[in-house]
């Protein structure tokens, strides 16, 4: 099976082709993944080199000429280094670009600190206006890619990562889906969550949602199913920072007495190199750390 | 200066109701109507002489077509001072009049800064430094791919604005693209905190672009720089204005 990294280079070459309105922006990062596409189309695939406040500056003056930008590097150097950039030469000047990711909170867990994004959503939330898509499987990153370049001039995040489920879902953006029936309680699994999910939930009595897209969130999807519980109780499991979604999901459980769990990354640094397995584990991601808080809050 | 240069501070037809105030001697009545003020100094008008030249004389631009796609850009990245930006555009009609005494104000599209989603013919929104290069360099790209080359690209900054990092990314990139299309207009005010030894035009030459140094009142001087060719390479012209301080 390829890569979602893999499969963003397949799918974006191929939009290259068929739309004349796209291009993409790269510093360095995974650039030999395009020498066809850039031999193809030398003025829409556009290498700056190690300039990340300008990949973002050039995605938004080709988006104030028309064009559809998608740019792409690791996450921390494409939304935490060029953040001031992301605000104002996309958001500030509403224009619309694509920006996809890849190494998530710690696909590249050897490489440290410096290659980690775990806040990154989290960021782009104070911007209040990104569609943010979380894919699960290289399916889904597939579908969600070819969503987001043909969704006309809005600003998208794209969040791949090393991490995937077993199995695609179909992506429906805007939209959570029931993975399984409860009544107990309700856990929202994203993207790269869902398999650990399932299988820390299995023989109890909740009901799973699954989001490949987080951004918008589904608050009447959430609402529906906490009320449908016997516990009104929300369990939210991001792989990226700890309540991410927490604000969103208790503005939609505002009129509904209720509790919410919130589980991701935990916030402060945690100095070791490793797989991105260890880190799933070190954060209670995987499935015993995540079975034991989910028992522990819903009293089983 | 030269004879051809007015000098702003004896501007002093005022703007009469029976004519649309359209000559440089109305920029300074004009950004009187936003500042309540009869005198500027020479920081709030550090940029009218290069803004006037371009957009009288040097950008095809038009109030009746905004968005025309074979339109010329001009990107003010520094965004700070905006009065003789708003009153240039006022007196070329992009901008009505009655606009400009409400500036600062809360329903005003008249902002400290300009906004681009505010403000007909402003083409970026600006005011923390150091953004519109970069935008200018992909605005040059997006017009390349679209095989739009007649559109010329322009972007004012300030000289302590180039200070900020990501306008070197910018000029580096802008010249091994060979971005011809592109210009850079730098209002020298001798206002950086550290002077580069050797002088600005020496910073963009060093990195392949074409530069030269004018005086930033000089209207004939800076008219000639502005329409100078510069073939294969972007065209830096170094405006300098009486120091800030």
């Amino acid at each position: 099976m390829d890569t979602m990294r893999d499969r963003f280079a397949t799918v974006t070459t191929e939009l290259l082709d068929d739309d004349p309105r796209l291009a993409l922006v790269l510093a360095v990062i995974s650039a030999e993944r395009f020498t066809g596409a850039a031999r193809a189309h030398p003025d829409r695939v556009i290498d700056v080199g190690i300039r990340e406040q300008l990949v973002i500056g050039v995605a938004g003056g080709l988006a104030l000429t028309g064009l559809r930008p998608i740019a792409h590097t690791f996450a921390p150097f494409l939304i935490e280094r060029a953040f001031e950039q992301v605000k104002l030469d996309l958001g500030h000047q509403d224009a619309g670009a694509v920006l996809v990711s890849s190494g998530a909170s710690y696909d590249i867990a050897a490489g440290g600190r410096t290659h980690q994004a775990p806040g990154d959503v989290a960021l782009l939330d104070t911007l209040g206006d990104w569609i943010i898509h979380v894919p699960g499987h290289p399916d889904e990153a597939e579908a969600l890619l070819r969503h987001a370049a043909a969704d006309g001039d809005r600003r998208v995040y794209v969040r791949l990562s090393e991490q995937t489920n077993t199995a695609p879902l179909p992506t429906q953006p805007g939209r959570f889906q029931r993975v399984r029936d409860g009544r107990a309680g309700v856990v929202l699994a994203v993207g790269p969550m869902l398999d650990a999910v399932l299988e820390a939930t299995s023989g109890r009595d909740v009901t799973v949602l699954y989001a490949s897209t987080i951004r918008p969130f589904d608050a009447a999807t959430i609402h529906q199913a906490v009320a449908r519980a016997t516990t009104p109780a929300l369990i939210l499991v991001e792989p990226y920072l700890t309540g991410t979604s927490a604000s969103p999901a208790s503005e939609a459980l505002a009129d509904l007495p209720h509790r919410l769990l919130p589980l991701g990354t935990r916030p402060s640094e945690l100095r070791h190199y490793g797989t991105w397995h260890d880190h799933v584990t070190a954060h209670g991601l995987d499935p015993a750390g995540l079975r034991e808080r989910i028992d522990a809050f819903l009293g089983m | 200066m030269t004879a051809s240069t007015a000098s702003p501070g004896t501007a002093d037809r005022p703007a009469t109701a029976t004519r649309v105030p359209g000559t440089y001697q109305d920029l300074l009545p004009l950004m009187s109507r936003m500042t309540g003020d009869e005198k500027h100094g020479p920081a709030a008008t550090s940029t009218l002489d290069v803004l006037w030249v371009l957009y009288d004389r040097v950008l095809r631009v038009s109030p009746e077509r905004p968005d025309d796609p074979e339109r010329d850009r001009f990107l003010l990245s520094k965004g700070h001072g905006p009065m003789a930006y708003y009153a240039v555009l006022a007196a070329k009609g992009f901008v009505p009049l009655e606009w400009l005494s409400g500036f600062g104000g809360y329903d005003s599209p008249l902002g400290h800064h300009p906004d681009r989603t505010l403000v007909p013919g402003v083409e970026i929104g600006s005011g923390s430094l150091g953004h519109g290069l970069g935008l200018g360099v992909g605005t040059a790209l997006g017009l390349r791919a679209q095989g739009l080359t007649g559109p010329a690209v322009w972007v004012l900054v300030g000289d302590a604005e180039l200070d900020e990092g990501s306008n070197h990314e910018a000029v580096r990139y802008a010249a091994a693209a060979a971005l011809d299309r592109l210009h850079v207009v730098v209002v020298d005010n001798a206002s950086a905190t550290y002077r580069r030894p050797g002088g600005l035009a020496s910073l963009f030459a060093a990195e392949g672009w074409s530069a030269t140094t004018v005086d930033g009142r000089d209207h004939s001087a800076l008219h000639d720089a502005f329409t100078a060719p510069h073939p294969g390479r972007p065209q830096a012209v170094i405006a300098r204005v009486e120091p800030k301080n």
